[in-house]
């Protein structure tokens, strides 16, 4: 990896190590800048990044470790740091440390120490520690630990130059001497190991005085090494499980208990000699906070006022501000309209509908912009504050009875627990689950929150079906989800995730500190920024899919013959009107028609978004100016003749839009998405869907919003009269003998049905397997679709109304759900198994 | 290992209280975690409270504050004052 030649290192390999929320990635891009990439590590979901800068002309090649408290082999990111660390070999090795809490740090330098590298130790957060009242003796430390400490504030940049010079100096200084840890009685013996594993090959490849110590401490994974290289029952590891055997019948204490004392009295004793610590002020507000909002009655008061803050703040306020935001969207499909080749007459050319299909998915999606903005601010202050950690300690154990964890709280509140949050953000929020199980878990039942995207939907059917009930229904949807993602994740966990790893929970509680501006501003967008690029991409690409799965095979030859015909008809009523005026001759051609009718509908969409006197005067002067020839028909004053073309021109718009809208209606039914869902019809019956339905939740797929898109489009009968959505599927309902019962298994099934397609490539990101991806589509589908079915046939069933039903079932789910939890705490808690239990008694 | 008198587990600590630890019966990863987290052998520690529904408990071990389950505290041997 590194070349030694004669004049030095050119290349070298930098590993930056250490435990989590030490300033890991701060200090990384501070020392790389913005040259650096993030992959996966072969085989694995974590995160590797990597990136290189030039110092003194070296290339220095800088890997970000997993975070990490300590470098044994029980976690999945433990293990891919230990094994770069043996099999990479790098030169030097940044140790983060987190000055604030320095001495459990030591423990992990000490690992890295012992395994033989060069360390540097960038004393991180100095700035943290200074207003703790805590002040490091630099030098000293230095001198006890043998290696080169540089205090860095990786937030502000701060020891930047000093620490590449450090590494530098460090790969270019050969011999170092760092800190030996001694632990006492036991060093006869590990020297008696260690000069045994010298003579055999393995020296080659390990430091062979670590070595022996994870033997004698019984490590499995060392234990693995030297059994793969010197066989399973070689001399090394039965002397030293002689050893331990030794010592502890000889100590009454177990071996590794005792070399943990040992290192834990040397880390007391550096630092009492480097560190002087004043007494903080924050330990006591940090107490009273606590007495307070980790009180047994008032935490769940502020807990839930919390979350209702959250909603307030975000969901209402958020879609307050989309108010604003949407014209600037608006705007910008105005733009791709006018960039995009002119519309037709009656059909519109295929790029054109493709090209305004692509925007309005985009647009459905960025109008989400403002709320998440406040959404993931508010995160990152619960974060930043250390109050989200007091939530994952408030509800563990309610959570833990369902199989999940604490820290599943955050996953869950992104997603949407009560209305409005997207699961993309919430899978990606689930890394930080230490818990294997838990995070698998959590990751397939946080889009079983209501997204953002999925109220539309809900707000139609209800609005259609369960005027009189319209909050029961709201609160039955939003509370539902999260009784049946309990019941879900306890499923899961007990069957398939069964045989995952799993960890203890053990969660410091940081003290509270007043989040800053920046750091919460750039959090936000950050993680806004990922939903857009991440979502924004997949969701375009399926859009186009989906949008030529609806337009072909397209419609025959005689309908459109006869669209055409009808078209045909209006434009002669048109110029019959127009005979007798002075402006017949200028709407001879069909050009000038559809060009004339162009304007009018822009006319009148930019009327629509303009609000009061002043704007629409200006609106009305842009148009004059803009198309001076055609603004007379439109706002025709007291031209007689121009008011006559204005009426006729009005009549023909609206034969226009109807019969566009009967074509596209068309289109749809007889389109391949149309007749898979005319094909899926015997079966979804029995969950009371239509084909209209079953379409509509096809489209879905690609993103939520385009079920009501595509709903809007298929009940359209009576939009030309101006009626809503509401009002037009309430009508057709009617005839077409749809039930409340139906509109109920139709909002149960979305509220199951899998995740968008988004939400499953973040899924697959996540779990890093296409197999999981797979199953977090098909299972909620077969879950959703029995529920759906349960809910309709069973309703009919049982003469049932649909509100009745809302309540059987409602019923049925939090009984269910409440019996599951009750029934976990009555068996107790069973002891997490270890994987395996090194080498003890 | 730990025959003598007084020894109790962490999770039977009544709030407010402190101990001693002695030793763990935890083993593997989660014996690693509660070392990492500094719950060493002979260290003090103070109980600090319960979460709201009795589960997990906050601890105070050396200068911060720890939240574990009842389940991994009834692995910590204590000896109590």
């Amino acid at each position: 990896m590194t070349d030694t030649s004669q004049s030095g290192p050119q290349k070298l390999l930098v590993g930056l190590a250490g435990q989590q929320n030490a300033g890991k990635s701060t200090t990384f891009n501070m020392l790389t800048g913005a040259n650096q990439h993030i992959a996966n590590y072969p085989g694995v979901t974590v995160d590797k990044k990597s990136g290189s800068y030039r110092h003194r002309d070296i290339r220095v090649e800088t890997v970000d470790l997993p975070g990490t408290y300590s470098l044994t082999s029980f976690s999945l990111e433990e293990r891919v740091a230990r094994d770069f660390l043996i099999s990479e070999k790098p030169d030097v090795i940044v140790n983060v440390v987190d000055a604030s809490s320095l001495k459990r740090s030591l423990y992990f330098t000490f690992q890295v120490l012992e395994m033989g590298f060069p360390v540097v130790v960038a004393l991180n957060m100095m700035d943290v520690a200074r207003r703790n009242g805590t002040s490091v003796d630099l030098s000293a430390l230095e001198h006890r630990l043998g290696v080169t400490v540089i205090p860095t504030v990786g937030r502000k940049g701060r020891g930047k130059t000093e620490l590449r010079n450090a590494i530098a100096d460090t790969a270019a200084r050969r011999a170092h001497h760092p800190l030996h840890i001694t632990y006492e009685e036991l060093e006869p013996a590990i020297e008696a190991l260690k000069q045994r594993l010298e003579t055999s090959q393995l020296a080659e490849n390990y430091p062979t005085r670590w070595l022996a110590v994870k033997l004698i401490e019984g490590d499995s994974e060392a234990e693995r090494i030297v059994s793969q290289g010197l066989g399973e029952y070689c001399e090394p590891i039965k002397a030293a499980l002689e050893i331990r055997k030794k010592f502890e019948d000889s100590h009454y204490m177990s071996v590794p208990d005792y070399m943990v004392g040992c290192r834990d009295r040397l880390a007391t004793d550096i630092i009492s000699t480097c560190v002087a610590e004043a007494k903080d002020g924050r330990d006591r507000i940090t107490e009273a906070i606590d007495k307070i909002v980790l009180n047994r009655f008032a935490a769940p008061l502020f807990l839930i006022a919390t979350v209702f803050v959250i909603y307030q703040l975000s969901i209402v306020k958020g879609y307050e501000l989309t108010t604003y935001w949407w014209p600037v969207l608006a705007k910008l499909r105005a733009m791709a309209a006018g960039v995009l080749p002119a519309a037709g007459l009656l059909e519109d050319p295929y790029i054109r509908s493709m090209g305004l299909w692509m925007v309005d998915s985009a647009n459905a999606l960025l109008n989400y912009i403002p709320i998440f903005l406040i959404l993931f601010s508010l995160i990152a202050i619960l974060e930043d504050s250390g109050y989200m950690a007091r939530i994952a300690f408030i509800l563990d154990k309610l959570f833990h009875a369902f199989g999940l964890h604490g820290q599943s709280t955050l996953p869950y509140i992104l997603g949407g627990v009560f209305a409005g949050g997207c699961a993309v953000p919430g899978i990606m929020a689930t890394k930080g689950i230490p818990d294997e199980r838990s995070r698998m878990a959590t990751i397939l039942t946080v889009p079983y929150m209501n997204c953002l995207a999925k109220i539309p939907f809900y707000t139609l059917l209800i609005n259609v079906f369960f005027a009189p009930y319209k909050s029961w229904a709201m609160l039955f949807l939003s509370t539902i989800t999260i009784f049946v993602a309990l019941l879900v994740a306890k499923l899961l966990t007990a069957t398939v995730l069964k045989h995952r790893e799993t960890a203890p929970f053990v969660m410091e509680l940081p003290k509270y500190h007043p989040p800053t501006l920046f750091g919460v501003g750039q959090r936000a967008v950050e993680r806004t920024w990922q939903y857009i690029k991440k979502v924004g991409s997949i969701v375009i690409a399926v859009s186009v899919c989906v949008f030529t799965l609806l337009q072909f095979p397209g419609i025959s030859q005689e309908k459109q013959a006869n669209f055409e015909g009808q078209m045909d008809k209006a434009v002669a009523t048109f110029h019959k009107k127009i005979a007798h005026t002075q402006y017949a001759d200028r709407f001879r051609d069909e050009a000038a028609i559809v060009s004339m009718i162009n304007v009018y509908n822009d006319f009148k969409t930019a009327r629509l978004t303009t609000k009061g006197a002043e704007a629409s005067k200006a609106l009305a002067e842009k148009f004059r100016a803009d198309y001076p020839e055609q603004f007379k028909f439109l706002k025709p004053k007291k031209d007689k003749d121009a008011k006559a073309v204005n009426k006729a021109l009005r009549g023909l718009v609206s034969k226009r839009k109807s019969l566009r809208r009967q074509i596209k209606e068309e289109q749809i039914s007889t389109s391949f998405l149309g007749m898979v869902g005319r094909s899926l019809e015997p079966v979804t019956q029995w969950a009371g869907f239509n084909w209209k339905i079953n379409v509509a939740i096809l489209s879905s797929f690609a993103a939520r919003e385009s079920s009501v898109a595509t709903i809007g489009v298929l009940y359209q009968q009576g939009a030309d009269e101006n009626k809503s959505l509401e009002d037009r599927m309430g009508a057709e309902a009617g005839q077409g003998g749809l039930s409340p019962l139906h509109a109920l298994a139709v909002m149960v099934f979305f509220a199951l049905y899998p995740p968008c397609l988004a939400a499953t490539i973040m899924i697959k990101v996540q779990t890093g397997s296409y197999k999981w991806m797979v199953f977090s589509m098909v299972f909620p589908t077969t879950l959703g679709f029995i529920t759906a079915c349960l809910i309709y046939t069973g309703g009919k069933a049982l003469a049932l109304s649909g509100i009745q039903m809302m309540g059987v079932f409602y019923g049925a789910v939090v009984l269910t759900a409440v019996c599951t939890g009750l029934f976990n705490s009555w068996k107790g808690q069973p002891l997490p198994a270890p994987e395996e239990a090194p080498g003890l008694l | 290992m730990c025959g003598r008198k007084r020894c109790c587990r962490l999770k039977d600590i009544k709030p407010g209280r402190r101990a001693r630890i002695r030793c763990h019966h935890a083993r593997g990863a989660v014996r690693q975690r509660l070392l990492d987290l500094g719950f060493v052998p002979e260290t003090e520690i103070e109980v600090i409270r319960r979460a709201p529904f009795g589960d997990p408990i906050e601890c105070c071990v050396a200068n911060y504050k720890v939240a574990l389950r009842n389940s991994e505290a009834g692995l910590i041997e204590v000896e109590s004052d």
